[in-house]
């Protein structure tokens, strides 16, 4: 963590968290190293902070989450503030309300910040350009989960020491997978080399272009690796036109003790969950502690989270 | 009947005659023109002749707009035939081809009836409507030639939608043969496109929003042009918007199939770039692609590849457009801005100024097989006056289409229609 505290003294110009793209390398660092400290906070027994005390966040998830939208609940409950969480399914979106109509809705409450996930890609930027308050983007279509990113960065920190140097593979359903995206942003920023492992029907077009090496081979592709990071493989993608079968993609995609063997002896096991034992990850890999860090991962996305909205909020 | 016209001291530009000199030109009291270029002189000028002097500004024949929405019937919200022709006026365009798609779909003799009569009514402008190649654009069943021929309408087109039934599509094209019907396909196969919102490649991958592949464009022309060979109809590509999909048509041109292709202004002018942040009023169909498809398209149309430039003209309103990318409406207005966002390409000296003309007047009159687009004596007097020099800056609020979704809000441009005539008729004069 060493070069994280040095730049700490970093300002961070913008009012929105909305993807990985828009941030700088000295903002990334100040995120990284407020969360830091509020993994300590969150180990202790009295968890609470007046950080953001009076301030109302609102949490407005257009998709199912149960990790992402908890870790906010959680975050802006530890910090002080009033949180809300919407409930789509009984709201007026239901009766056909457009975004932007329940954004103006949102913002006549005067909220400080709103929490946003949404399936179509730019939602966020779309919401943020209508509210007063700040934007955190929690995942819009296949475009950018940045606090996800950011917490895998901590989570490789507070492993490895270091992010720049690394060897990182990111594994599996590239294509539609948000998490994918801002991690190959911010691992590029923060000096790893990053190797995608996908069938080709799972890559992007031109994903070479984002700074990546592509692979279609996983023991090529986890060669020498410090990180394996796998991404769900969601269940529609399984069958027929992407993919033949759940079996086959298992047998030359899923993460086993004998592909792992390629990477390094030490190298540890991501996943951002939720996860398909089985389908993409070996069960036994999964709950491994000495290599798996996917229950780590949530706990620090908690204090990462408190460190976006302490951080983003107090732009306003 | 009304004073014959002597338009005098003028640029007459004639693509269709090859003709670019100094002149003048004459309007009869029936509207038709008279005598034009450079033997129409101040002189000798009956005494109850109307003298206009145009001070070395241009007249051309007014712009054949080959692919244009209107809302009528279904969606009078978004542009009825008034503010449509007034739009079309202000941008010198002095006929359009009308898409069938609207609700219901122009798809039967009744239809055509009912927009004959509206456009007699309330048009100011020549209106050409098409009727679909297959009933409610379904791409199932084809609708009455024939029939509709009679009626008056001059092409087929399925407008937004493609047949993708090759069957279908070999039967319509058989069909046409034999009714000598214009066919006019939107290339775009719907398995290939289905979801997609922008080009393919790096930038669909950055934005996170499913890509459109060129493919699903160069398979439609190549199918349809396979069964060219087969079934000789008039065959026309109402846009395309990639540099593989030119490299077939260039080929088939070479080979010698006889048929045309267009493009939009759109992707003459813009490419995926400008999409920036979500501008949904980027969103379009055909989408906006790389640049070197941008240049690869002007190039086709300065080598005569590309014969038409339409606006592409898809009226949208507000509450369509401001909505996620994903969900907004497709396309944006064009009519007004068509021709000085193509004198853009010659300004910049992409295209020759006789090639751009051509394939905005003489080229689309040519393939619907109609006496517009050209400066010949006995043609009605559709002119367009154009200073094209004279700079502006595009406005959504000067705009006079009911829709403001137009994709190049504050460009500079250069060259600006002063007056609009139909039939020796002055409709519009710039302030």
């Amino acid at each position: 963590m060493a070069i994280i505290k040095k730049l700490k003294a970093v300002k961070i110009n913008q009012k929105h968290l909305l993807g990985i793209q828009d941030l700088t390398f000295p903002e990334v660092n100040k995120i990284l190293s407020e969360a830091k400290t509020f993994i300590k906070l969150n180990r202790s027994s009295s968890k609470k902070s007046d950080e953001l005390r009076g301030k109302t966040q609102i949490n407005l998830f257009f998709e199912p989450s149960t990790r992402t939208q908890s870790s906010f609940e959680l975050a802006g409950k530890r910090l002080g503030a009033d949180v809300m969480s919407m409930n789509i399914v009984n709201s007026a979106i239901k009766k056909g309300e457009t975004l932007i109509d329940t954004a103006m809705t949102l913002n006549a409450m005067h909220p400080d910040i709103i929490v946003i996930r949404h399936s179509d890609s730019g939602a966020p930027n779309l919401l943020a350009q209508k509210v007063n308050c700040s934007v955190i983007n929690a995942g819009d279509g296949r475009r950018e989960h940045p606090t996800q990113a950011l917490l895998d960065a901590l989570t490789i920190i507070n492993r490895k020491g270091k992010i720049t140097g690394l060897k990182i593979a990111i594994c599996g359903d590239i294509l539609h997978s948000r998490v994918a995206r801002s991690n190959i942003y911010l691992m590029n920023m923060l000096g790893a080399k990053i190797n995608v492992v996908a069938p080709k029907t799972l890559l992007p077009h031109s994903i070479e272009k984002l700074g990546v090496k592509v692979f279609n081979d996983m023991k090529k592709g986890l060669d020498k690796c410090d990180i394996v990071m796998m991404l769900r493989l969601q269940n529609e993608r399984m069958h027929g036109s992407f993919l033949p079968s759940p079996r086959e993609y298992y047998e030359y995609f899923g993460l086993t003790q004998d592909k792992l063997l390629s990477a390094k002896k030490d190298a540890l096991i991501m996943h951002p969950g939720p996860m398909n034992r089985g389908v993409e990850i070996d069960t036994n890999l999964a709950d491994d502690i000495n290599r798996s860090v996917i229950r780590e991962q949530v706990e620090l996305g908690v204090a990462v989270r408190m460190a976006c909205l302490k951080i983003f909020c107090k732009k306003i | 009947m009304m004073k014959e016209q002597y338009l005098l001291n003028a640029r007459i530009i004639d693509p269709k005659n090859d003709i670019d000199e100094i002149g003048g030109l004459i309007i009869d009291q029936h509207g038709l023109i008279k005598a034009s270029g450079k033997k129409v002189k101040d002189q000798n000028i009956p005494s109850n002749a109307e003298k206009i002097d145009l001070k070395k500004h241009i007249i051309m024949p007014g712009l054949v707009d080959m692919k244009v929405f209107v809302g009528e019937p279904g969606y009078e919200y978004k542009e009825n035939f008034r503010t449509l022709s007034d739009a079309a006026l202000s941008g010198g365009i002095t006929s359009a081809v009308l898409m069938p798609n609207t609700h219901p779909v122009i798809d039967n003799v009744s239809m055509v009836d009912f927009l004959k009569r509206r456009g007699r009514d309330k048009c100011k402008i020549n209106i050409f409507p098409t009727a679909s190649l297959t009933k409610n654009t379904n791409g199932v069943e084809m609708t009455e030639f024939g029939l509709l021929m009679k009626k008056g309408i001059i092409a087929f087109t399925d407008g937004v939608r493609t047949v993708q039934n090759p069957q279908v599509m070999a039967r319509i094209m058989n069909y046409a043969n034999q009714s000598k019907s214009l066919v006019i396909q939107h290339a775009e196969d719907e398995y290939l496109s289905e979801g997609g919102l922008i080009n393919e490649g790096e930038i669909s991958t950055r934005l996170g929003l499913k890509g459109i592949p060129y493919l699903a464009e160069k398979i439609i022309v190549e199918r349809d042009l396979s069964f060219l060979e087969e079934y000789q109809c008039r065959y026309h590509i109402s846009e395309i918007s990639s540099k593989k999909t030119l490299s077939v048509i260039e080929k088939a041109k070479k080979e010698g199939k006889i048929f045309t292709a267009g493009v939009s202004i759109n992707n003459l002018t813009l490419n995926e770039k400008d999409i920036g942040d979500f501008r949904t009023f980027l969103k379009l169909s055909p989408p906006l692609r790389t640049e070197n498809d941008r240049l690869s398209l002007v190039e086709g149309v300065n080598n005569g590849s590309i014969d038409t430039i339409v606006s592409d003209h898809k009226p949208e309103d507000e509450e369509s457009k401001r909505l996620t990318f994903s969900q907004a409406a497709t396309g944006a207005t064009g009519l007004e801005t068509l021709l000085p966002l193509a004198l853009e390409l010659y300004h910049n000296k992409n295209i020759k100024l006789n090639k751009l003309l051509a394939a905005l007047t003489s080229n689309p009159a040519k393939i619907l097989n109609i006496n517009k687009g050209n400066l010949n004596k006995g043609s009605d007097a559709d002119l367009c006056i154009l200073d094209i020099n004279k700079p502006f800056i595009v406005k959504k609020s000067t705009l006079k289409s009911k829709s403001k979704n137009t994709p190049i809000e504050d460009r500079k441009l250069k060259g600006k229609v002063l007056k609009t005539y139909i039939k020796g008729k002055l409709m519009y004069e710039s302030n």
